[in-house]
């Protein structure tokens, strides 16, 4: 079961999904070291201040890893096997868990978000080929 | 009280495996209450001399349900939960809690059914707070997912091959053709394993590890009762463990991974070098679990642990015979396997591994890890 948004969803990630729903990538930014970070957390990983502050990512990045899944994954994913998980990494430095759509990308390829729509739920980020 | 002088050294006295493989006629308690009373046994002692407990994977307040089947109130309790490396970490924890008085004889203990009762789930482990919102969407089956991303990243870095992946599976099944208990004993070839299908690639079938039931039990205590033990008893000589992350993309590089201090810490305070390791058993959850592990530990450099399996180094024969049970990948694999590659370890370390031994074998070391690749706990084991 994925629980809904409502049931999971706490303070400190709120307003990532509420970008997501606009279909805005947002990530935390330190005030105090310019370090970006996610996922979101109160504080700043790299300096510990808690100066944290939201900023648009460019929505690029780069694939770090990536592992096409052979298995059923749960109905209410939508995902069709076989499927593709994927670590990007974005521009801004940190990365994040994904999965690549379109045409067969390669670790190091250049990547840009879309959006997977779901029943309920905010959008969830999902990244394909980066066009020129 | 702080033991000082020969009698603050530990020694794991008895070991023994539960029922394995598919076991239908045991509960997982049951099958505890066996693997601890013959691991006691081989000790020189009862139920009634325990006073440690070390469990993981039993439930809520593991310690106490199990301790109430066994009998036993125990002085001192531990349950922390490192995944599959705990009961590696747990030999650090037994250590120091026999150094220090707060207890005189140590149970490790650990069973699983999951295969009778088809409890695997490869999609749901993810139940805590972050994973729902930005894992799961994704499918990324755990731990597989997890290690064919581990996999992938390690053939894009090093040029690692599927034929290298692929020759940790057979040199697992190669050992395990000489281990009776072993579950998978026919021959394996290269061929076999790139022919199987497609797990999370670029994992296949026969890269990833057994689902089987099984567990065992291990009995640690100081100097002075050691000596009541029926057999060699084998020495704590380091140990080590660390905790990284739990969300893959939270790991920085391979070079970050949990492995690398757990390894490090066990060989520093044990006193030896790699060249001084007879056997070595790593967690074998995937093909690729072993390379990082070779590289963790030290044994290869950086991307050349595909090599060094390919050139036959972890065979019977090699200059670094490992997975010497067959392992997870081909012996048995209960959900948790640290138990058993301590089981096994010390079975080298006394010269009992029947055709499978390893000439001549007095250094062990043992590398577990846990969790999504999240933590590792090094044991260095030592006879005599």
């Amino acid at each position: 079961m994925v629980e809904s948004l409502f049931d999971w969803a706490d303070p400190t990630t709120a307003h990532f999904w509420e970008a997501a729903s606009k279909e805005q990538l947002v990530i935390q930014q330190c005030g105090a070291c310019r370090q970006y970070q996610f996922y979101p957390r109160p504080f700043c990983l790299a300096c510990d201040s808690d100066d944290i502050g939201w900023v648009a990512a460019s929505g690029r990045g780069t694939v770090y890893s990536q592992t096409t899944v052979h298995l059923k994954a749960a109905p209410e994913l939508g995902l069709v096997t076989p499927y593709v998980v994927a670590v990007v990494q974005l521009e801004e430095g940190p990365r994040l868990l994904t999965n690549l759509t379109g045409e067969a990308c390669r670790i190091g390829s250049p990547v840009q978000v879309g959006w997977r729509s779901r029943q309920g739920q905010a959008p969830v980020p999902v990244f394909g080929p980066a066009t020129p | 009280m702080l033991m000082t002088g020969p009698d603050r050294e530990v020694f794991i006295s008895g070991v023994a495996e539960a029922p394995l493989g598919e076991v239908r006629d045991h509960s997982e308690l049951s099958m505890i209450a066996l693997a601890a009373r013959e691991a006691l046994a081989d000790a020189g002692l009862t139920l009634r001399d325990v006073d440690g407990l070390f469990v993981n994977y039993l439930g809520e307040e593991g310690t106490v349900q199990v301790g109430e089947y066994l009998g036993i109130q125990p002085s001192y309790s531990d349950s922390s939960d490192l995944g599959g490396a705990a009961f590696v970490a747990f030999l650090g924890h037994a250590s120091a809690a026999l150094q220090t008085g707060r207890c005189r004889v140590a149970l490790i203990v650990y069973a699983s059914r999951q295969r009778t009762r088809a409890t695997r789930k490869l999609n749901h482990w993810n139940e805590k707070a972050t994973s729902p919102q930005f894992e799961q969407p994704y499918g990324l089956p755990a731990p597989m997912g997890q290690f064919g991303l581990l996999a992938a990243r390690h053939m894009y870095e090093y040029g690692t091959t599927p034929e290298q992946l692929a020759s940790v599976a057979v040199t697992a099944r190669q050992w395990a053709g000489l281990n009776p208990k072993a579950w998978k004993r026919d021959r394996l070839t290269i061929d076999d394993v790139l022919e199987s299908r497609l797990i999370c690639a670029p994992l296949r079938r026969l890269d990833c590890c057994l689902v089987t039931d099984g567990g065992g039990a291990i009995v640690l205590t100081t100097g002075d009762r050691a000596r009541d033990s029926a057999n060699t008893p084998i020495r704590v000589a380091g140990t080590g463990e660390s905790a990284r992350q739990w969300h893959i993309p939270q790991l920085p590089s391979l070079e970050a991974s949990p492995g690398v201090a757990a390894a490090r810490a066990a060989l520093q305070m044990a006193e030896v070098g790699h060249a001084d390791i007879d056997v070595f058993e790593p967690y074998d959850a995937s093909t690729i679990s072993v390379l990082l592990a070779l590289e963790d530990v030290g044994f290869c450099g950086r991307g050349d642990a595909g090599a060094f399996v390919q050139e036959g180094n972890l065979s019977i024969t090699g200059s670094l015979p490992s997975i010497t049970s067959g392992g997870g990948l081909s012996y048995c694999h209960p959900g948790a396997l640290g138990i058993l590659l301590v089981i096994e370890a010390v079975r080298q370390l006394r010269g009992q591994a029947g055709a499978r031994q390893v000439p001549g074998a007095t250094v062990g070391l043992v590398h577990g890890i846990g969790g999504l690749f999240s933590t590792a706990a090094t044991a260095v084991l030592v006879r005599g």
